[in-house]
């Protein structure tokens, strides 16, 4: 569903990748583990289109990811489910209307996006704060706003990029046990992450990056630094 | 096609009402635009008014000796009509002259008896000729002075009033440039202050649109709340300022009428209110909308 073919990127002359081949098959639940500054989430940004490969192609389903004009982003969008370390959301509007926006903006019927939406509260366990604003919430419950919206559209995966970087040890087992429970029921997950702990415990395929490079690929992988 | 164009329209109301503050401080800097629009627009009404007024009281005048024959004067009047400077010729012949003469002494004794005893008319026959532009008079006077005209014409007022009409041509001309030239700097100005107070507003949201765009929202999804947002601006602040500028003109129209014989600013004001709401509306959306869009642009590139 997702392959990287020899992917490189280059900034200005530094190269942020270098030759990265992997692929991923629909349901799996992969880790990018590496230090900061890497690479995890220059391979994120490839992948939703939010820059384009030096050299090689990313394929996402039937989207050549570096061709798509920025016309086009907007559907590839709604295929994929995005959860980053800042949250992202839209301070102007509460939890429900946060969530409600993916729908909207994927142009689904009003009635479609009620039913959505508290579906996937109660999948996040936030049904209690509807009406709540995002400076009301703590950051947990602000991380869990934000993977409730990466989900809503029922998208084919979801790509966390350091979801837990600003969260507590407490906090963060919640996320990444929330982002487990979405992958048994059925979407692919990638988590983007440089906390060892992490991805020890959760004994799935990993892909250690370093210095842009992809050093290793591994089902039920460790990483140690 | 129809739920986006709701759904955009409840985001632009939405953010609007959600984001009060700056919504006002955007508000207040186009109605300050548009106050400053209609300002000029009834300033240079009412200038062009007075300079008008002003210019209809400059004219030169040629009086032609007693002997001239009507048919020479009238033949005159009729070139004078043909040069392109000249906007009016009046011609005043030697009797009416002579009527108004006695309808202005009518009450002196002096006067009305010293004329009936000189038994024949004193009085010249006269053109009276209006210019179009003030600075134009010194030529119609040289051409008055033209010496083929010399056995006919005995003076024209020219000469006399010589510096008063050209220094009244000078402010004249100056005024009507200078209104121009201040409405087309405060104009700008206004234009200025107002996009770039739009350009803030929109930086600081700036998140907000990347945020969008990461959750899939077209181009139009994202602009479309903004332009509702600009309509909204616009429509808002031409009603006030429509409401603001109506009682001043009430209080201020008939002091100036004091000055400006014939300005009647109110009701300039009424019978023209739905062309001044017109331009309000227009002037208001259009730099709501316009620095909008200007502003989203720079986000929505990639
Ligand atoms: N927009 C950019 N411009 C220039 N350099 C960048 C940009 N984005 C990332 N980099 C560089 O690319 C490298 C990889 O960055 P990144 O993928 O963000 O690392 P990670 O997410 O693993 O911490 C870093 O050296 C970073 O400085
Ligand atoms: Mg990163």
């Amino acid at each position: 569903m997702i392959h990287f073919q020899n992917v490189s990127k280059d900034y200005n002359n530094h190269h942020a990748l270098t030759d990265v081949t992997f692929k991923i098959v629909p349901k799996e639940f992969v880790s990018i583990v590496g230090r900061s500054g890497a690479g995890k989430s220059t391979i994120v940004k490839l992948l939703i289109g939010e820059d384009k490969p030096t050299k090689g192609r990313v394929i996402f389903g039937h989207y050549d990811v570096g061709k798509l004009k920025s016309r086009e982003l907007p559907r590839l969008r709604r295929h994929i489910g995005t959860v980053f370390q800042d949250f992202k959301l839209l301070p102007s509007k509460n939890v429900y209307e946060n969530i409600a926006f993916a729908l909207e903006v994927a142009s689904r019927p009003e009635h479609e996006i009620y039913d959505y939406v508290m579906e996937v509260l109660d999948l996040v366990d936030l049904r209690g704060k509807v009406k709540n604003f995002m400076n009301e919430l703590s950051g947990g419950e602000k991380q869990r706003v934000a993977i409730a919206r990466a989900m809503v559209n029922r998208p084919d995966v979801i790509v966390a990029d350091e979801p837990t970087g600003n969260l507590d040890p407490v906090n963060t087992m919640g996320i990444i046990s929330l982002l487990t429970k979405i992958n048994e029921l059925g979407t692919t997950v990638i988590l983007a992450t440089h906390n060892k702990d992490i991805v020890n415990q959760l004994g799935r395929r990993v892909l250690v990056v370093e210095d842009g490079r992809l050093v290793r690929d591994e089902e039920n992988g460790r990483y140690s630094v | 096609m129809a739920t986006t164009l709701y759904r955009v329209i409840k985001h632009g109301f939405q953010n609007f009402w959600r984001q009060r503050l700056l919504s006002v401080a955007t508000l207040l800097v186009i109605l300050l635009a548009l106050l400053v629009f209609e300002g000029l627009m009834i300033f240079n009404t009412v200038s062009n008014k007075a300079f008008d007024t002003i210019q209809d009281k400059i004219d030169v005048s040629v009086y032609f000796k007693t002997t001239a024959p009507e048919d020479d004067i009238l033949r005159i009047k009729q070139s004078l009509e043909g040069l392109s400077e000249v906007k009016s010729v009046d011609y005043i012949s030697r009797d009416k002259a002579l009527d108004t003469f006695k309808a202005a002494h009518a009450n002196d004794q002096t006067i009305s008896q010293a004329i009936q005893q000189l038994g024949e008319n004193p009085l010249e026959a006269s053109l009276n000729v209006k210019a179009k532009n003030p600075s134009q008079y010194s030529v119609i006077a040289s051409y008055l002075q033209n010496d083929s005209l010399k056995d006919l014409v005995d003076k024209v007022s020219y000469q006399q009033n010589q510096v008063v009409i050209e220094r009244l041509a000078k402010i004249v001309n100056i005024g009507r440039q200078g209104g121009l030239a201040l409405t087309a700097i405060f104009a700008f100005l206004a234009i200025l202050v107002a996009f770039n107070t739009i350009l803030l507003a929109i930086y600081s949201n700036r998140e907000e649109v990347e945020v969008m765009r990461l959750v899939g929202a077209s181009d139009m999804f994202i602009r479309g709340p903004y332009i509702v947002e600009g309509v909204i601006y616009g429509v808002i602040s031409a009603v006030l300022s429509l409401a603001i500028t109506a009682p001043l003109v009430y209080f201020v129209s008939p002091y100036l009428r004091v000055f400006i014989p014939g300005m009647d600013l109110i009701s300039y004001f009424t019978s023209n209110i739905f062309k001044i709401l017109g331009y309000q509306l227009l002037f208001g959306t259009i730099i709501g909308v316009v620095s909008s869009l200007i502003a989203i642009r720079r986000y929505l590139k990639t």
